[in-house]
């Protein structure tokens, strides 16, 4: 009886290996340093403050292949002060980007709702550009169970 | 197939000035480019890059789209009705992909 212990407990151990392995291979594949170079591409280095922007987003999530988010911005939306652009970024996804959306005084309202996917779980940030020049943001904590499959072989 | 590919609301009637909203649906699998067959071949990029919405020629919105966004995009936005006429909505993509619908407005 003995060796057949034996033997169960290494082959569990060599599971909880691979469980383990698999798991860090995933979260390689993110890249939060990826997030500086694309905010950089969309300010220009300018800096950005919070506030203004309003980022509707559900806490936690059950699958990360589709998930409705909407941002909305505090703007008259005139000629002389409105929102040029609102862009989505998420740190841990492979590419940081997720949406970039141009918009301009015949807009009326400063507010989109999209879906889209995330690798895990993580923050999400939606950034707006002012026509003066300065950038607003807002960030939330998402929980995501089932991760967008970024990594799983079909 | 000849399927519809695209799904646009816009109010048919609205007054001069009135924020309308407009939601937009178009038909894409947007495969990112990350996912791997069984035999471990990177499965090809096919996505949606860009969305433009013009009202009566003018452009009123553009959207760059990444792999991250979900499959069969969706975009909720508002214009200010401004004039009787037309929208025009097109999505252009990888692989040649390109689609354009149009809605009639009439504002009074």
């Amino acid at each position: 009886m003995k060796p057949r212990r034996r033997e169960f407990l290494v082959a569990a151990g060599c599971l909880a290996g691979g469980i383990g392995l698999a798991t860090v291979a995933g979260r390689a594949h993110a890249n939060p340093a990826a997030l500086g170079t694309a905010l950089q591409k969309v300010t220009g280095g300018a800096s950005i403050r919070s506030g203004k922007v309003k980022l509707d987003i559900p806490p936690l999530v059950e699958n990360g292949n589709s998930v409705g988010l909407s941002v909305s911005v505090e703007s008259p939306m005139t000629a002389a002060d409105h929102v040029k652009a609102i862009h989505v970024l998420a740190e841990k996804n492979p590419l940081p980007n997720v949406i970039s959306i141009y918009l301009g005084p015949r807009s009326g309202r400063a507010r989109i709702t999209t879906r889209v996917r995330l690798a895990d779980s993580q923050q999400v940030m939606a950034v707006a550009e002012l026509s003066d020049g300065s950038f607003w943001s807002d960030t939330r904590d998402v929980v995501v169970t089932l991760a967008a499959c970024t990594e799983s072989v079909i | 197939m000849t399927a519809v590919s695209a799904r646009i609301h816009v109010p048919a009637t609205a007054r001069r000035g009135e924020i309308i909203e407009i939601s937009t649906l178009v038909r894409h699998p947007m495969e990112t480019g990350f996912r791997r067959t069984q035999l471990g071949e990177r499965i090809e990029r096919n996505i949606i890059t860009l969305f433009v919405c013009t009202y009566n020629g003018e452009e009123i919105l553009r959207a760059d789209y990444h792999p991250a966004t979900a499959a069969n995009p969706l975009l909720t936005f508002t214009t200010v009705a401004a004039d009787s006429g037309t929208l025009e909505f097109r999505w252009t993509g990888d692989n040649g992909f390109s689609v354009t619908e149009r809605t009639k407005i009439v504002v009074v």
